[in-house]
């Protein structure tokens, strides 16, 4: 509590009455919105009173008056549930409305009417959609166990499953229907042909013969064999052209541009979902200043319903303070550093970090080891154990998983040693899981590709290796769906054989190392990274397999199901808890690296690396992108020549140059706001000291001619001194008898 | 002019749409709810007014550490005992629904807040808050040190006229920049 030098503030900062305040014009606006919250006539008609009382008020009232009339009028606007008033009163505004509407011309009736209708439907259409969506009863009650910060995650969870099946939605409607449709109706089809070179042979890999059961499941498992062959792989679509009645669908073209169209609608779908939230996050991360008053204001979830998450959010709270608190002493310790211990601290931190680099590239040297090993296994064709071959084929996914489940262990041991503030602690870890877990997607797709471009010691003569894959999309699909199906078997091998015995050895069983191992808590970041890890999956492999986005709205239906049972089951709600704003917009911004990761192979495959001759809807092309430049070509006239200039670098760079421009226009703005508002709070701040200081020298000029009043006025009146005054605090010290000359009437001190 | 009978008429019902941001549904499930506190034969009346330890039975709010300020504030009665009617019952979910606007809920988290009805937020009733928050045993408060330092920050991230004191518009302006305020400050049936 500062110490005032006007004012002297008792302990409590106790506001006292002071009659000359109470008839500020701020305070009077004040009172106007909160006189609704006692619902009396007799009290608005001492306000009113009152100000029709104070002679000294005259230019008050008049100011009050028209404040008045404006607050009627912005309330007229507003509809009537906006205002925080009581049903009766809320009752009598919709009454007094509805007499005054009357008056109004029917013009005005009309449009009141309507949009009293429009909002009606509105809130009809939202009420009718709220209630499709899709495991409502789940997460309602898993917010009331655990608090939005889980809740988050679960909604997430929805949102890829919705995702998902949009996305499979567009690649069947484009490029599946329309070959199942003209397989059944009487369009024609041209296949791609096989025009004999040596690159379009394809050797089939149907099994042969005598199938033993446990090849079928290794087919299954691997996507080999007779999948390989199905709508599910990139190399069935031999479709060139289907000719329907009266139009021609190029099934190449349509394939690419729903591979656009998919990534396209997926990067607006998420940054239209955290719009809302990056604005907010970037607000509040600007001026750090509001951490406290959200949690303290902000801190209580009133959603929580369960007694036990009470408590434990209670005791999540209290830790929380306690290191908030606990992390500004540290950073006045941080900034009381000597010279001599800043150099400690930046040598161990660069060693540290050049001890993670190299735990990075030892981890995706493995993996692109692991890669080469598993190809030429699988090239071998070796026909050893089942069991055996199944490891070969699923050795890339169980490095990357393993190296996954090391890594983050590791970074936060390391990151106890670099001495940072512990928000910062948490936040570097964290960054370099993601980091980790989305580049090793991208060393298996480097090591399959250097593979695939690879013939030996010669140029490649098809631009790829043709010998051992014929059909490199499939195969790049294959590995993709191998990646997908082992994810899910190790999200469900874990919590069946992890969790679920954790919890039942810590129950039943008390020791030191069960009482330090303790109850699974439901770490979000870790299975974000999860999720977010299998949607990249999926985004890459969607074009080379084209079922992929339904296979993993399946596989997100599922582990929903099994995430909720463990959680109820086995966790309890984590003691640093996750604030649930920031906690979203964290699941968006890594989801949105994901998805730039995953443009970035999918966009080099189309445009540089040369599709395969033997299979696939792109045989008559060099690249896939070239059906799309050949397409162009056979537009007319004035469309091709749009698209080229478009297309040409003399636009390409006005439209950096133009957006650079914007940019730089609008962080100068953001500046410029930062400062008045600076300015705007400085002034307001002198204006509050002003206006206390000229209040105290009123009214010790006023107690001259009063110490001549009564004693018996100055007691009732200090006694009436309890009335809510909504600015400042005064000195107690003022108990003589303070009035103007025309002192109000004894109620309206009270209100 | 409530209703408690067993059932709520059309246009009733439709008014209560109108003057609050709860759907027919969550009308409906209240009114349900609101029957199951009362015995047989008050069902029947109208306007009754239920008192506030068995509106606290309730299980959204039993475990609240606000639910006794929640029944104040949102109370009509004469004799401020905290007892509501099905109305206030309606304006208090109405307040903590999802569609609420973020005023509403400021306006009704700031006189929720104030625990001495006095229209600010001093430190008595910040520090009243923060016990809340923490629990009320001597082992789950906050020392009188970090007390202290808390509400300090408190009032130096907030109080923007320096008075000690955090008002409603200095509230309102805290809460309009708090991202988590909106999703925290709900309940649903």
């Amino acid at each position: 509590m500062e110490v005032d030098s006007v004012f002297y503030t008792d302990r409590s900062g106790r506001v006292a009455s002071n009659p000359l305040l109470d008839q500020l014009p701020s305070y009077q606006s004040l009172l106007y919105r909160r006189k609704s919250s006692t619902s009396t006539n007799k009290r608005k008609g001492s306000t009113r009173t009152r100000l029709s009382s104070s002679g000294s008020g005259k230019w008050g009232g008049s100011t009050v008056r028209r404040q008045d009339e404006k607050q009627k009028a912005q309330t007229e606007q507003r509809p009537i549930r906006e205002l925080a008033k009581t049903m009766a009163e809320k009752r009598r505004n919709k009454t007094q409305q509805l007499e005054e509407a009357r008056d109004l011309s029917s013009w005005r009736q009309w449009k009141q009417n309507t949009r009293r209708n429009l909002r009606k439907l509105r809130d009809d259409a939202k009420d009718w959609l709220s209630s499709l969506q899709l495991w409502r009863g789940d997460i309602h009650m898993i917010e009331g166990m655990f608090g939005t910060g889980i809740l988050s995650y679960f909604s997430f969870l929805r949102f890829l499953v919705m995702l998902n099946l949009i996305i499979f939605l567009l690649m069947f409607g484009f490029v599946m229907l329309p070959i199942i449709i003209a397989s059944h109706s009487s369009g024609n089809t041209t296949y791609n042909q096989n025009d004999g070179s040596v690159c379009s042979v394809y050797p089939s890999s149907a099994r042969r013969g005598l199938v033993i059961y446990h090849e079928h499941i290794t087919d299954l498992l691997s996507g080999g064999g007779f999948l390989e062959q199905t709508y599910l792989f990139y190399g069935y679509y031999k479709v060139d052209k289907i000719f329907f009645s009266n139009a021609t669908y190029n099934l190449p073209l349509a394939y690419l541009l729903a591979t656009i169209a998919y990534l396209f609608l997926s990067l607006i779908w998420i940054v239209k979902r955290s719009a809302t939230g990056f604005k907010r996050s970037l607000v509040s991360d600007e001026d750090r200043f509001q951490s406290f008053c959200n949690k303290i204001f902000a801190g209580w979830d009133f959603c929580i319903t369960n007694e036990n998450a009470a408590r434990l959010k209670r005791s999540s709270l209290l830790y929380e303070l306690r290191t908030d608190l606990e992390e500004e002493r540290i950073k006045q310790k941080i900034a009381d550093r000597t010279r001599k211990e800043k150099c400690r601290i930046y040598l161990i931190r660069l060693i540290l970090n050049l001890f993670v680099i190299g735990v990075l590239a030892g981890c995706f040297y493995s993996i692109y080891v692991a890669t080469i090993f598993s190809q030429e296994a699988q090239a071998k064709y070796a026909k050893g154990n089942f069991i055996v071959d199944l490891i070969y084929e699923y050795l890339p996914s169980i490095v990357i998983t393993l190296a996954n489940f090391i890594t983050p262990l590791l970074f936060s041991v390391i990151i106890n040693f670099e001495d940072y503030s512990p928000a910062f602690e948490i936040r570097f870890t964290l960054m370099r899981c993601v980091f980790m877990r989305l580049t090793s997607i991208g060393v298996l797709l480097f090591s399959l590709w250097s593979q695939i471009t690879k013939c030996g010691d010669d140029p490649c003569i098809c631009g790829y290796n043709h010998v051992l894959y014929s059909c490199w999309e499939t195969r790049v699909g294959q590995e993709m769906y191998k990646l997908t199906i082992f994810d899910f078997i190790i999200i469900v091998a874990v919590t069946i054989f992890v969790e679920f015995p954790r919890k039942l050895i810590v129950n039943h069983w008390e020791c030191g190392l069960t009482k330090w191992w303790g109850q699974q808590e439901f770490a979000i970041p870790q299975n974000v990274l999860e999720i977010v890890y299998g949607q990249t999956i999926c985004w890459i492999g969607t074009f080379y397999c084209p079922m992929l986005p339904a296979i993993c709205t399946i596989k997100y239906f599922f582990i929903f199901y099994i995430k909720k049972v463990s959680l109820i089951n086995n966790c309890r709600p984590a003691t640093r808890p996750f604030r649930a704003s920031r906690s979203y917009f964290f699941f968006l911004g890594v989801l949105l690296i994901g998805l730039a990761l995953a443009c970035l192979p999918v966009a080099v495959s189309v445009a540089q690396i040369n599709c395969s001759q033997a299979c696939g809807p792109f045989v008559n092309y060099t690249t896939s992108w070239e059906v799309l430049t050949t397409t162009v070509y056979e537009l007319p006239d004035g469309v091709r020549t749009l698209l080229l200039t478009l297309s040409s670098e003399a636009f390409a760079v006005s439209f950096f140059v133009v957006t650079c421009l914007a940019m730089f226009y609008v962080i100068a703005l953001a500046g410029a706001h930062k400062r008045v508002i600076n300015q705007l709070r400085e002034q307001l701040v002198m204006e509050g000291r002003d206006k206390r200081f000229l209040i105290q020298k009123l009214c010790q000029a006023q107690r001259i001619p009063s110490v001549k009043s009564p004693v018996s006025n100055s007691r009732h009146r200090s006694s009436s001194s309890s009335s809510p005054s909504y600015h400042t605090s005064f000195s107690n010290n003022f108990n003589e008898a303070l009035f103007l000359a025309n002192s109000p009437p004894d109620s309206s001190t009270h209100v | 002019m409530g209703t408690t009978a067993s059932q709520i008429g059309k246009d009733r019902l439709a008014e209560y749409q109108e003057l609050t941001f709860l759907t027919k549904q969550e009308i409906l499930l209240a009114h349900k709810k609101f029957s199951e506190l009362l015995t047989k034969d008050e069902r029947d009346l109208q306007n009754i007014r239920v008192p506030m330890e068995t509106i606290l039975t309730l299980q959204e709010l039993k475990s609240n550490p606000f639910r006794n300020r929640i029944c104040h504030v949102f109370s009509t009665s004469d004799i401020k005992n905290g007892s509501l009617t099905f109305e206030d019952f309606l304006d208090l979910l109405s307040a903590f629904s999802d569609s609420a606007t973020l005023e509403i809920k400021s306006h009704y988290a700031f006189r929720i807040f104030d625990f001495d009805d006095d229209g600010t937020l001093d430190c008595g009733d910040l520090e009243k808050l923060v016990n809340c928050l923490t629990g009320e045993t001597d082992d789950t408060r906050l020392t009188s040190e970090e007390m202290r330092q808390l509400i300090s920050n408190i009032l130096e991230e907030s109080d923007i006229d320096k008075d000690g004191t955090v008002n409603l518009s200095e509230f309102q302006h805290v809460i309009s920049r708090s991202p988590d305020f909106v999703s925290s400050f709900k309940i649903v049936l």
